[in-house]
């Protein structure tokens, strides 16, 4: 007996711990309908998480409530081609994660599965968004290959310098879209100056002969 | 009996860890997100004192690139107040604990939504596990390591910095075509309307009227 309320009060401990630490990141406040939108623009192949936080506005202390179980959070994450590929609803508090199959702008939105139809109270979102190398978790990847501290940087350098070449890549791809835009506006610049030239000298000729038969039949000519 | 002693450590150091891990607020969190015209977005963070932390931003699209900034403290003291800037570093050591706040605001303009990117970041680098605890002197190996380690976050950053602003221009030239095509399209109608309505007009002065003989 006395060891389950002992055992009990440690995990409630770790849980607390686990808690504060994991409210200690940016948080900012949105309408409890509103839907708040992230822009990632990442190279393919790359691996994105997110771990989140909801709280609602508790009007009876002014503040907001440490945790609201009843909240979830849709989660809906756009590639660059405006298809879908997260679309889920968390709990109040959690992780999600996703890959780049594409390179591009990709949308991550936030929204409460709020029912209701005018914005309510307010709530408190805490995020944080990590990208790439800074997604990695190196405690895991220590302890699952069992790396000493010297390869562990090693990889950790690996890591970075992959991204880099990635992301260098990925600078080759835009610049060459827009070197097309470019042209395209080039071409469609040329293309619109000759056509409106074209466009005028018929518009002037159809209206001189147009008038010309008109004064014609009224006798004035 | 002793296993139970031994699993009382081991629940004491993790919650030691944890707290460890709470006390130093450290963390980088890089946004880019839409500010609508005539709003507003404040961001809030808590930092312990004494912490280095730097905010930066940068404006990718909208009207003239510009947005304001103000940086408070929890005391309401304002540290950074920028007035329609493009880009902008502040790095400062928090003088007390508590919640600091960033907003920004496009509330100057009427119709233009801006893109800004922002990128708080406090405290420093979470060193890599095991790194921390170490008491002996670092070998040659490990510290240019971290000189490595170093100059690969220097080069991310202005990789960072190289793409937004390759953004910017990729984004005002994808913009430049799609006006060109556009006005062009009406540009083509208002000369088709404009020469047939002359065309109805001037009919239409002479048709009323008596008409009159040129001798």
């Amino acid at each position: 007996m006395e060891l389950v309320i002992h055992l009990s009060f440690m995990y409630s401990f770790i849980v607390f711990f686990t808690f504060i630490s994991s409210s200690s990141s940016l948080y900012f406040h949105i309408a409890e309908t509103e839907r708040k939108c992230f822009i990632e623009e990442i190279p393919d192949d790359t691996l994105v998480v997110g771990n989140y936080k909801c709280q609602l506005f508790d009007p009876r202390t002014g503040g907001f409530m440490p945790s609201s179980p009843g909240i979830g959070m849709y989660v809906e994450v756009r590639n660059p081609s405006d298809k879908v590929i997260l679309s889920r609803v968390y709990s109040s508090e959690g992780r999600f994660t996703f890959t780049s199959s594409s390179p591009g702008e990709h949308v991550i939105c936030l929204y409460s599965n709020s029912s209701k139809w005018f914005s309510g109270t307010q709530l408190r979102v805490h995020l944080d968004i990590q990208v790439g190398e800074h997604a990695i978790d190196y405690r895991n990847v220590a302890q699952k290959e069992k790396l000493t501290e010297l390869q562990l940087r090693v990889r950790q350098l690996l890591d970075q310098v992959e991204q880099i070449s990635r992301e260098q890549n990925y600078q080759r791809y835009r610049e060459e879209r827009f070197r097309q835009t470019s042209e395209s506006t080039n071409q469609r610049v040329l293309w619109w100056a000759v056509a409106q030239t074209f466009f005028l000298l018929v518009m002037g000729f159809w209206q001189m002969r147009h008038l010309k038969s008109f004064f014609e039949a009224k006798k004035l000519v | 009996m002793g296993s139970i002693l031994y699993l009382n450590q081991i629940f004491y150091l993790c919650c030691f860890f944890q707290f460890t891990e709470v006390m130093h607020s450290v963390g980088a969190v890089e946004l880019t997100f839409e500010l609508p015209d005539n709003a507003k977005q404040c961001f809030h963070e808590e930092i312990t004192k004494d912490t280095l932390s730097t905010v930066e931003f940068q404006v990718v699209t909208g009207g003239q690139y510009d947005v304001d900034m103000s940086l408070e403290s929890p005391t309401r003291q304002i540290l950074y107040k920028g007035i329609k800037k493009q880009f902008d570093s502040f790095t400062w050591t928090a003088a007390q604990t508590g919640v600091y706040t960033v907003c920004f605001s496009n509330e100057f303009s009427t119709f233009s939504h801006k893109l800004v990117y922002m990128d708080f970041q406090v405290g420093d680098e979470k060193p890599l596990p095991g790194v921390g605890e170490h008491l002996s002197a670092m070998t040659k190996m490990e510290s240019s390591s971290i000189q490595v380690h170093e100059n690969l976050n220097t080069i991310i950053d202005y990789q960072t910095h190289h793409r937004l602003r390759e953004a910017q221009g990729r984004k005002f030239a994808e913009d430049l075509n799609a006006k060109v095509f556009y006005w062009s399209i009406g540009e083509a109608l208002a000369i088709l309307c404009i020469g047939i309505g002359q065309v109805i007009i001037l009919k239409n002065l002479f048709t009323d009227k008596k008409t009159v003989s040129f001798t």
